[in-house]
């Protein structure tokens, strides 16, 4: 029986719980969908799961995509699954009054099968079981001002925030097992760029957002710690993604120390000079210096602005359907397949913001049970103070336990949902990977476009050379200005007709890279989806019980006051 | 729509008319609300039901039709007649206009007739209230006069909040020591003031979050009905056995949804009900405590215009003044007057007395109740919440497993 110093001391740690909660929520709507946010991102702490290794391959573009199959190992039981089991140790308000998680060893020797299930971790794991001892783990702290050094005149530079980034691993590939570097955004952009480039067609996490926005409207500690979590996230899937991590941009960022030694984006002013000498060759259809691979990467940029024409001339052409270019999209399966990525695009982004909605509601009712609570236990003490009569100690004693229910109840809501948020934080992730495989896709078409380009500009040449030929025989004695124009028309038809191997290798390459990456999203997909269901509901169907023996024992308490018949 | 349960909390044997004939029971029913006229005249009539043995009613049953405002004029003629009692309250007349003919509101509002005319027949002294016989049995055409009738003009409902607004100043002026100390200053008393009004501080709060988690219900309701119909689209642009299990899921999900609104409901009804009633009932003292005051000024102020008639009658006597008989006519009425005044006010102490206690009792009953009630649906609720996600994951676990 709880005296009343006891209510007291509850009541105030109550109270205290509420009012941290309550200067955490200054408006309603948007603040609660920021906690959201930041709970979500906050709670992908779970262990990365162990990947197997795959022998590095120097250029992925150009090797055969037969390592995959190495990487398809039986997806048998799991080992420390990445989608973690729901009863994880509860959070810390839990150490708050109730030592009664006495509840716990009931629903640990209960019968079902599905909560026991919960405990062994028994969730689907996209590791492969064999090389389950390599591990890579990533983890970003520390966020540090830093001051940029300028040789200007004016005094003071811009500021900026590095991060301290650690690995540990075990993988050979690396020069160590423990090391640290600190980058700042900017190289992170970097990164994300020349892996873009490298990794043509490749379903390529996408990095976070630069949202120049946000971060003026933000807290500047907020922005900060989001853009933290964010990176994190970010590098454990570039780790995660079995040709990636093996990347040579990767390593080189996560241990170099000092200048990240990557071209920036941002170097323009030697680019456009590039460009620009460059520009006149290519704008007379000649080789010179621009050789094949320069010319097959994808047009950019200030760089390959005759390129750029060119090639949205031959993509216009390809739409109004005027020449038939030799190599169209046939693939009704690759357009098809298109197709249903997009689908299944919308209908993620519907189903996770019906998740954040999901989330919400649960948090609200936990929310308004705890004040329920605390309002009951507020008159318990208030009845017990002025009692007169015992028919109010006994009002108080019924309130008082109706009031520690709600308040177990509410704490339950609470830790089912932070759980809830890391299951369902699934589809949030698969809404940044649908996007790589936009990228892939696209990788894909503009390779194509390339290709296209080439053939009508061959073709385009050809007709040329034939026609000057043509030409110069109906001189007697040969056409000598004529001739050598021919000369070196053939000339270019050759570098143009190795560009366009190339780019036909190269495009084949990618469609190459894209299915297999596609198979392994499939795949991965499935097996995500399917734990996350899991996970979702052994977390429900747990703290479904564990509010209902709550309420049960209420009832009990109550149940001189039964009045129904049956 | 027949109410066939017993009123909600209200015990004895009174209400069973089939307990023996020897016994005097006088059971009453309020059932069975019918919209009746148009647009803003539009009104909710409700069959009142009573059976029962005793002599001075008309008869073993009777049936007559009463609307709201009926059951208002039967709640003012006992405050003015029985003053000291806790007079039952009544549900609020206003009520949003759209809302006002949903059936959810209908069906409260004629519940909570019904308990407040059952309350007045438990009552030892109300139940023989001449106005609750005319209540009962007059026809429609009566009552409608008698309720005209009331102070020669309609009452109209704003009246009635204004008069409860003035009854709820004067009350805390008086609490506050705003008016001149004409006020009882026992220690008892002093306690039972305070408390009833820092009663219905806590009971307030307690009703607002108890509204709210109603709401609270409704909207997770509405969001696991999305998230189960966003589910399954998810699910058919899957292949198996994700698609399958999506669609599982998200049948689940629905079924739970609806669950979640029935739930809901009973909460409003079962517990934020009682609830609100609680705050309603403490309202009803409070304009008790407040008649208690006027009394006590009454009783005081005649007693001390008494004395000073006294002392004037004397001095009169002494010069044998010949104003002496009339003065003595003035000082009797006036006596008489303060002796009544002064019965007045003992009679609503000593009722005030055994009210507190039946109060107390019966509010630990009709809470003790509420929240079994409450109790009962929350873990029903989440039963079948652990059991409707149970049965889901044996067809997870094959699917995993393939």
């Amino acid at each position: 029986m709880m005296g009343s110093e006891n209510v007291e001391e509850f009541k105030e740690e109550m109270e205290s719980l509420f009012l941290r909660e309550e200067s955490d929520r200054d408006f309603n709507g948007d603040k609660s969908n920021s906690n959201y946010r930041s709970a979500m991102s906050t709670l992908s702490d779970s262990p990365h799961p162990s990947i197997l290794v795959t022998p590095a391959d120097s250029d992925p573009l150009f090797a055969p995509p037969s390592y995959y199959s190495e990487s398809r190992s039986p997806r048998s039981k799991p080992n420390g699954g990445n989608r973690d089991s729901s009863y994880l140790e509860p959070p810390s308000y839990a150490d708050v009054i109730f030592s009664p998680f006495d509840d716990n060893s009931e629903i640990n020797g209960s019968d079902d099968g599905g909560s026991r299930h919960s405990q062994s971790s028994d969730t689907l794991s996209r590791s492969s079981s064999s090389l389950s001892s390599d591990f890579i783990k990533i983890t970003v702290s520390s966020p540090q001002k830093e001051q940029e050094a300028t040789n200007s005149m004016i005094p003071g530079g811009t500021t900026y925030v590095t991060y301290q980034i650690t690995t540990r691993t075990n993988l050979p590939e690396y020069g160590g097992s423990d090391f640290s570097v600190r980058r700042r955004f900017r190289d992170v952009v970097t990164l994300a760029d020349r892996l873009a480039e490298s990794y043509r067609g490749f379903c390529i996490p996408p990095r976070p957002d630069k949202s120049v926005v946000e971060s003026q409207v933000m807290q500047k500690q907020e922005f900060v710690e989001q853009r933290r979590v964010a990176l994190e996230k970010y590098l454990r899937r570039l780790v995660a993604h079995p040709v990636i991590r093996n990347s040579d941009e990767l390593k080189v960022f996560l241990q170099a120390q000092g200048k990240l030694p990557l071209a920036t984006s941002t170097d323009v002013a030697s680019r456009m000079l590039d460009g620009a000498v460059k520009l006149p060759k290519q704008l007379f259809g000649e080789s010179g210096g621009a050789s094949a691979v320069e010319v097959v990467q994808p047009a950019r940029g200030g760089r390959d602005l005759l390129r750029l024409f060119k090639e949205l001339r031959q993509s216009v052409s390809n739409d109004w359907g005027g020449s038939k270019p030799p190599v169209v999209e046939e693939d009704k399966g690759f357009l098809e397949k298109k197709e249903k990525m997009h689908d299944l695009e919308q209908q993620i982004i519907n189903a996770s913001q019906q998740a954040e909605s999901l989330v919400k509601a649960q948090q609200d009712m936990g929310e308004i049970m705890g004040e329920l609570g605390l309002a009951f236990i507020k008159l318990t003490k208030f009845e017990n103070e002025e009692a007169v009569f015992n028919s109010q100690r006994a009002r108080a004693n019924d309130m008082k336990n109706l009031a520690t229910s709600a308040v177990k109840a509410s704490r339950f809501y609470r830790e089912l949902n932070s759980q809830t948020v890391k299951h369902l934080d699934t589809l949030h992730d698969y809404l940044g990977l649908m996007m790589a495989v936009q990228g892939a896709f696209a990788d894909r078409s503009s390779a194509l476009l390339t290709v296209q380009t080439l053939l009508s500009e061959l073709s385009s040449l050809e007709g040329r050379a034939e026609k000057l030929e043509a030409a110069s025989s109906k001189v007697f004695g040969g056409d000598k200005s004529r001739i050598k124009k021919i000369e070196e028309l053939k000339e270019t038809i050759k570098v143009t007709e190795d560009s366009k191997n190339l780019a036909i290798r190269q495009y084949e390459q990618i469609k190459g890279n894209n299915w297999c990456e596609v198979e392994r999203l499939d795949r991965e997909r499935r097996a995500d989806f399917l734990n996350m269901m899991k996970g979702f509901v052994v977390n429900q169907v747990g703290y479904a019980e564990k509010i209902a023996n709550v309420w049960t024992k209420v009832a009990e308490e109550t149940s001189q006051y039964n009045r129904e018949s049956s | 729509m027949e109410s066939t349960e017993q009123p909600r909390s209200i015990s004895g044997s009174m209400q069973s008319p089939r307990s023996p004939s020897s016994q005097p029971y006088l059971s009453v029913s309020v059932t069975d609300p019918v919209k009746l006229g148009n647009g803003v005249q539009a009104y909710i009539s409700y069959r009142v039901i009573t059976k029962t043995n005793l002599p001075e009613y008309q008869g073993p049953e009777k049936i007559v039709i009463r609307r709201y405002s009926d059951f208002v004029w039967l709640r003012d003629r006992l405050f003015e007649k029985y003053k000291g009692i806790f007079i039952p309250p009544l549900p609020e007349k206003s009520a949003v206009e759209k809302f006002r003919f949903s059936a959810e509101f209908i069906e409260m509002r004629r519940a909570a007739l019904d308990i407040f005319v059952n309350r007045i027949a438990l009552h030892p002294e109300l139940r023989q209230s001449e106005d609750l016989r005319t209540f009962l049995q007059a026809d429609e055409e009566t009552m409608d006069r008698f309720r005209f009738q009331e102070t020669g003009i309609f009452k109209k409902p704003a009246d009635f909040m204004q008069m409860f607004r003035d009854v709820q100043s004067k009350v805390s002026d008086a609490v506050l020591g705003k008016e001149k100390p004409v006020e009882e200053t026992t220690a008892a008393y002093e306690k039972l003031k305070h408390y009833i009004f820092e009663l219905e501080n806590h009971l307030a709060e307690a009703q607002k979050h108890a509204y709210r988690l109603v709401k609270r219900h409704r909207e997770l309701g509405q969001s696991l009905l999305d998230f189960g119909k966003a589910v399954k689209l998810l699910g058919a642009c899957e292949g198996e056995p994700t698609g399958k299990a999506f669609s599982d899921l998200g049948t689940k999900s629905e079924l739970l949804s609806i669950k979640l609104q029935k739930e809901a409901q009973q909460v409003l009804m079962n517990f934020e009900e009682p609830l609100k009633d609680y705050v309603r009932y403490v309202q009803s003292i409070k304009a008790t405590i407040a008649e208690r005051g006027t009394a006590f000024k009454q009783h005081c102020e005649l007693a001390e215009t008494t004395k000073l008639k006294e002392i004037n009658l004397d001095k009169l006597m002494l010069t044998r003044s010949d104003k002496v008989g009339e003065a003595e006519i003035e000082y009797r009425e006036i006596k008489a007057e303060s002796e009544e005044a002064t019965r007045k006010f003992e009679r609503i102490v000593n009722r005030m007395e055994d009210e507190i206690v039946r109060f107390q009792e019966q509010k630990t009953e009709e809470m003790g109740v509420a929240f079994h009630q409450f109790a009962k649906g929350q873990a029903r609720l989440a039963n079948s919440i652990a059991d409707a996600w149970r049965s889901l994951l044996p067809k997870l676990e094959a699917s995993s497993a393939v």
